[in-house]
C-alpha cells in the first residue's frame, strides 16, 4: 500500500483495494465459519434472514451513497422478489394431490378460500423455476427501469423522486391487500414447503440456504466493488456531487441513474427471493412505506458510502430489534427513531466512518506497514433539490 | 360500473359522495397547508406532520375529557378552546423541533426526512405509553350531532359542515397571514431568495421557525378538526402523511392555491370512486394517477415563477 496524494480522492480509494479485499475475506469468515459455528440454527436462520436485507442496503449504498438518489421505496423490489420466489413455491405446495379437499383443487390455497375456480393468468408461468428465477431479477428490473426512465429523463431527482417511491410503495401495498384472491391478501403468500421436491422447512436445508445466501451476498459485494471501481462508479459519484457538470461534460446523466437504479432493484430482489426460501412466507409488511424505510436506516447505519458497512449496519440494526422487541418492545421505536436522527445529525458516515475516524489510524499504527493516513470521509455535500 | 342505478339516485350518490369527498378534502387541505408551508418555504421534508396533527388531536381529546369532568358549562364550545390549545402545542412543539434539529439540515433536503421520520416514531411511540395503543374519540356537543335532510335522498351530517367551515376559516386566515400581512410579506422574501431577504434586513432564522412553527400549528387544528370526524390512533398520522406529500407536490410545492386544487381533486376522485369500486382499488388508481400525472409535469399542477 503506498502512500497515495491526500489531494486525489479517489487515489485514497485505489490506494485501499487490498484494504477492500481484506475487508471482504474477513467478512467472509465471519458468515461462513464464525456465525454458523457459533449460533444455533435458529439463530443462524435470523442471521440469514437479516443478511437478505443487506442486499438492500447494498443496493443502497450504490443508489442512495455513491449516486446520490434516494429511493425509498426499495421494499417494492425486495416485495417483489419475494413474491416471485413464492409464486412458484405456493405452486409447488399446491399440487392436486396436497388441495384435493379444496372446492377446486391445483390451485393455492387463499384463491380457493377467496373462490377462485382457476389459476390467474399470470400465474401460470410460475410453474417454472426457470421462469421464476429470471422474473425474481427481470419484473423488478423492468419495473425500475419504467419508473426510472419516466423520472430520470424529466429530471425529477432528489426528495421528489423519494416520495414518489413512496407512494409507489403504498400503491403495492394497497393493491397485494386489497386484491386478495391473487396475491394471498394481508397474509402473504405462506404455508410454502419444497423447492423441486426438496424440503425447505428442515434444519438441513436452513443450514444450506444460509451458505447459498452468504454465498451470494458476498458475490454480490463483489459485484458492487466492482461497479464501483468501474468509470461508471466514478461517473455516479460525480454525478452526485456536480450533476450539471457530468451532463455538459456530454453523459447522458439520466441513462446512468436509470441503470443504477435498476442495478439497486435486482439486488433487492435476490435479497428478497432469499428472504422467501430462508422465512417460508412473503407478505405485505415487507413491501410498504415503513419497511422500505427502515431498509434506508440500515445501509445509513452502515454507512452510506461503504458496502461492507452496510452489511454489518444491516446486521447490527436487526439483531438489536430482534433483541429489544423480545424484551423491551416499548423501547424499539424509541431507539430506532434516536438511531435515525442520531445517523442523520451525528455521524452521517455511519459505522464506517467511526471506523475509519477513529480505528484504522490506530490500527495503521499497530501493524508494522503504515497504512495511509485515511482521510477524514466524503461527506456528500447534498446539492438542494432544483 | 353505473348499471342499475336511476339518474336520480346516481345524482344522490354524487352529491353524497361528494360530501364525503369535501370532509376528505377539509382534513387533507388543512394538513396539506402546513406542509406546503414548511415545504415550499423551507425544502424541509416534515414526515413528522401527521404526528403534530396526531398532537393536535389528542390535546383536543383532552381538553374535551377535561372540560366535560370539570367545567361542563364550557362543553358545547370546548372545541374552540381546544383548537387553540392544539395551535399552541404543535406550533411550540414545531418550534422547539427547528431549533434542535431542523436549522441544523437545511441544504439536505433528503437528511430531513430521514431525521423528521425519526422524529415521528419517537413521537408515536410517546403517544402510544401515554395514550395506550386504542384509538380514542371525543364525545361531540349536542348541536353538532345529526345531519340535515337536504332533499329526501340527500342528508349531510352537521359534524362534516362544521369541519368544512372551519377549513375555509382557516384558509382564509392563513391567506391572509401569507399575503396580507408584513410577517407574510417577510416569509415569501425569504422563500424567493433567502439572500436577498437576509440583505434587506429579514431575520431568516427567526423566519424560518416561526413558519415551520406556524405549519406544525396548522396541523396541529387539523388534528382537531379530524377528531370530529374520526378516532385518534398513535399511527393514524402516518396513514395520511404519503397522500398529504402527494397533495402538495401535485398542486405544486410553493402554491397555496395549487394545494387546495389538487386536494380537492384528490379527495373528490377517491371518494365518488371509492362507492363504485372498493375501497382499495379507488385508493389505488387515485394515487397512480397522481404519480403518473407527476411524471409527466413534475412540477405540478400550480408553479409559482421565480427567478433563481
Amino acid at each position: 500500500m503506498t502512500r497515495t496524494p491526500q489531494s486525489l480522492p479517489q487515489g485514497r480509494r485505489l490506494g485501499r483495494i487490498d484494504g477492500d479485499v481484506a475487508g471482504i475475506l474477513l467478512l467472509a469468515a465471519l458468515l461462513i465459519i464464525v456465525l454458523p459455528l457459533g449460533l444455533d440454527i435458529f439463530r443462524l436462520n435470523m442471521v440469514g434472514k437479516y443478511l437478505t436485507y443487506a442486499f438492500v442496503a447494498l443496493g443502497l449504498v450504490l443508489c442512495w451513497g455513491s449516486a446520490g438518489i434516494l429511493s425509498l421505496g426499495q421494499g417494492i423490489f425486495f416485495g417483489i422478489g419475494g413474491y416471485c420466489m413464492a409464486m412458484f413455491l405456493k405452486l409447488e405446495a399446491s399440487s392436486p394431490e396436497a388441495t384435493k379437499i379444496q372446492s377446486t383443487p391445483g390451485i393455492p390455497d387463499f384463491m380457493d378460500w377467496n373462490q377462485l375456480k382457476e389459476l390467474p393468468w399470470f400465474w401460470e408461468p410460475f410453474h417454472s423455476l426457470t421462469f421464476a428465477t429470471i422474473a425474481v431479477v427481470a419484473v423488478p428490473a423492468l419495473l425500475a427501469f419504467i419508473v426510472g426512465l419516466a423520472m430520470f429523463k424529466r429530471r425529477v431527482g432528489g426528495v421528489y423522486f423519494a416520495i414518489i417511491t413512496q407512494a409507489f410503495a403504498a400503491i403495492l401495498t394497497i393493491l397485494i391487500i386489497g386484491q386478495q384472491g391473487y396475491t394471498g391478501g394481508i397474509n402473504g403468500i405462506t404455508d410454502l414447503r419444497t423447492l423441486k421436491g426438496w424440503d425447505i422447512r428442515t434444519d438441513e436445508a436452513k443450514l444450506v440456504l444460509y451458505f447459498v445466501n452468504a454465498a451470494l451476498l458476498i458475490g454480490c459485494i463483489l459485484l458492487c466493488l466492482h461497479v464501483r471501481r468501474s468509470k461508471l462508479g466514478r461517473i455516479l459519484v460525480a454525478l452526485r456531487d456536480k450533476e450539471d457538470r457530468v451532463r455538459f461534460s456530454g453523459y447522458d446523466v439520466a441513462n446512468f441513474k436509470i441503470f443504477v437504479f435498476c442495478f439497486a432493484a435486482a439486488l433487492s430482489a435476490v435479497g428478497g427471493a432469499m428472504f422467501t426460501l430462508q422465512v417460508g412466507f412473503m407478505s405485505p409488511s415487507f413491501v410498504g412505506i415503513v419497511p422500505s424505510i427502515e431498509m434506508v436506516i440500515y445501509c445509513a447505519v452502515g454507512g452510506r458510502l461503504s458496502l461492507l458497512g452496510a452489511v454489518y449496519g444491516t446486521l447490527l440494526v436487526n439483531w438489536a430489534k430482534t433483541m429489544l422487541s423480545e424484551s423491551f418492545p416499548e423501547l424499539w421505536l424509541f431507539a430506532m427513531g434516536a438511531l435515525f436522527i442520531g445517523v442523520v445529525m451525528v455521524f452521517p458516515n455511519g459505522l464506517a466512518g467511526l471506523y475509519q475516524q477513529f480505528i484504522a489510524p490506530r490500527l495503521g499504527r499497530l501493524l508494522p506497514r503504515p497504512a495511509s493516513r485515511a482521510s477524514a470521509p466524503i461527506i456528500p455535500p447534498h446539492t438542494a433539490a432544483d | 360500473m353505473f348499471e342499475g342505478y336511476s339518474l336520480a339516485e346516481l345524482g344522490s350518490i354524487f352529491a353524497m359522495q361528494g360530501f364525503a369527498g369535501l370532509i376528505l378534502f377539509s382534513v387533507f387541505v388543512l394538513m396539506a397547508l402546513g406542509l406546503a408551508i414548511i415545504f415550499g418555504q423551507m425544502g424541509v421534508i416534515n414526515m413528522a406532520h401527521g404526528e403534530f396533527m396526531i398532537l393536535g388531536a389528542y390535546v383536543t381529546y383532552l381538553c374535551s375529557t377535561f372540560i366535560s369532568s370539570y367545567a361542563p358549562a364550557l362543553f358545547p364550545v370546548y372545541f374552540f378552546i381546544a383548537m387553540a390549545l392544539a395551535f399552541v402545542a404543535s406550533g411550540a412543539l414545531g418550534m422547539l423541533v427547528e431549533w434542535a434539529m431542523i436549522r441544523f439540515l437545511y441544504r439536505r433536503p433528503l437528511d430531513t426526512l430521514l431525521a423528521t421520520w425519526g422524529l415521528s416514531l419517537i413521537l408515536q411511540q410517546v403517544f402510544r405509553s401515554v395514550f395506550g395503543a386504542r384509538e380514542v374519540g371525543v364525545v361531540l356537543p349536542d348541536w353538532l350531532m345529526g345531519s340535515v335532510a337536504v332533499t329526501g335522498t340527500i342528508e349531510v351530517p352537521i359534524n362534516g359542515l362544521f369541519v368544512m367551515a372551519l377549513t375555509t376559516a382557516i384558509t382564509v386566515a392563513i391567506y391572509a397571514v401569507m399575503f396580507r400581512s408584513r410577517w407574510g410579506q417577510g416569509v415569501r422574501a425569504v422563500m424567493q431568495n433567502r439572500v436577498m431577504a437576509g440583505a434587506v434586513g429579514i431575520n431568516t432564522e427567526k423566519v424560518d421557525r416561526y413558519t415551520f412553527g406556524l405549519g406544525c400549528g396548522i396541523a396541529g387544528v387539523a388534528g382537531s378538526a379530524f377528531t370530529m370526524v374520526g378516532s385518534t390512533g398513535p399511527t393514524s398520522g402516518q396513514l395520511y402523511i404519503v397522500d398529504t406529500f402527494l397533495v402538495v407536490v401535485f398542486g405544486g410545492a410553493q402554491s397555496l392555491i395549487g394545494t387546495i386544487a389538487s386536494a380537492f381533486t384528490i379527495s373528490q376522485a377517491q371518494s365518488t370512486m371509492e362507492f363504485f369500486l372498493s375501497g382499495s382499488t379507488a385508493k389505488v388508481l387515485t394515487l397512480l394517477t397522481v404519480v403518473v400525472i407527476l411524471m409527466l409535469r413534475p412540477q405540478g399542477l400550480f408553479v409559482l415563477k421565480v427567478r433563481r
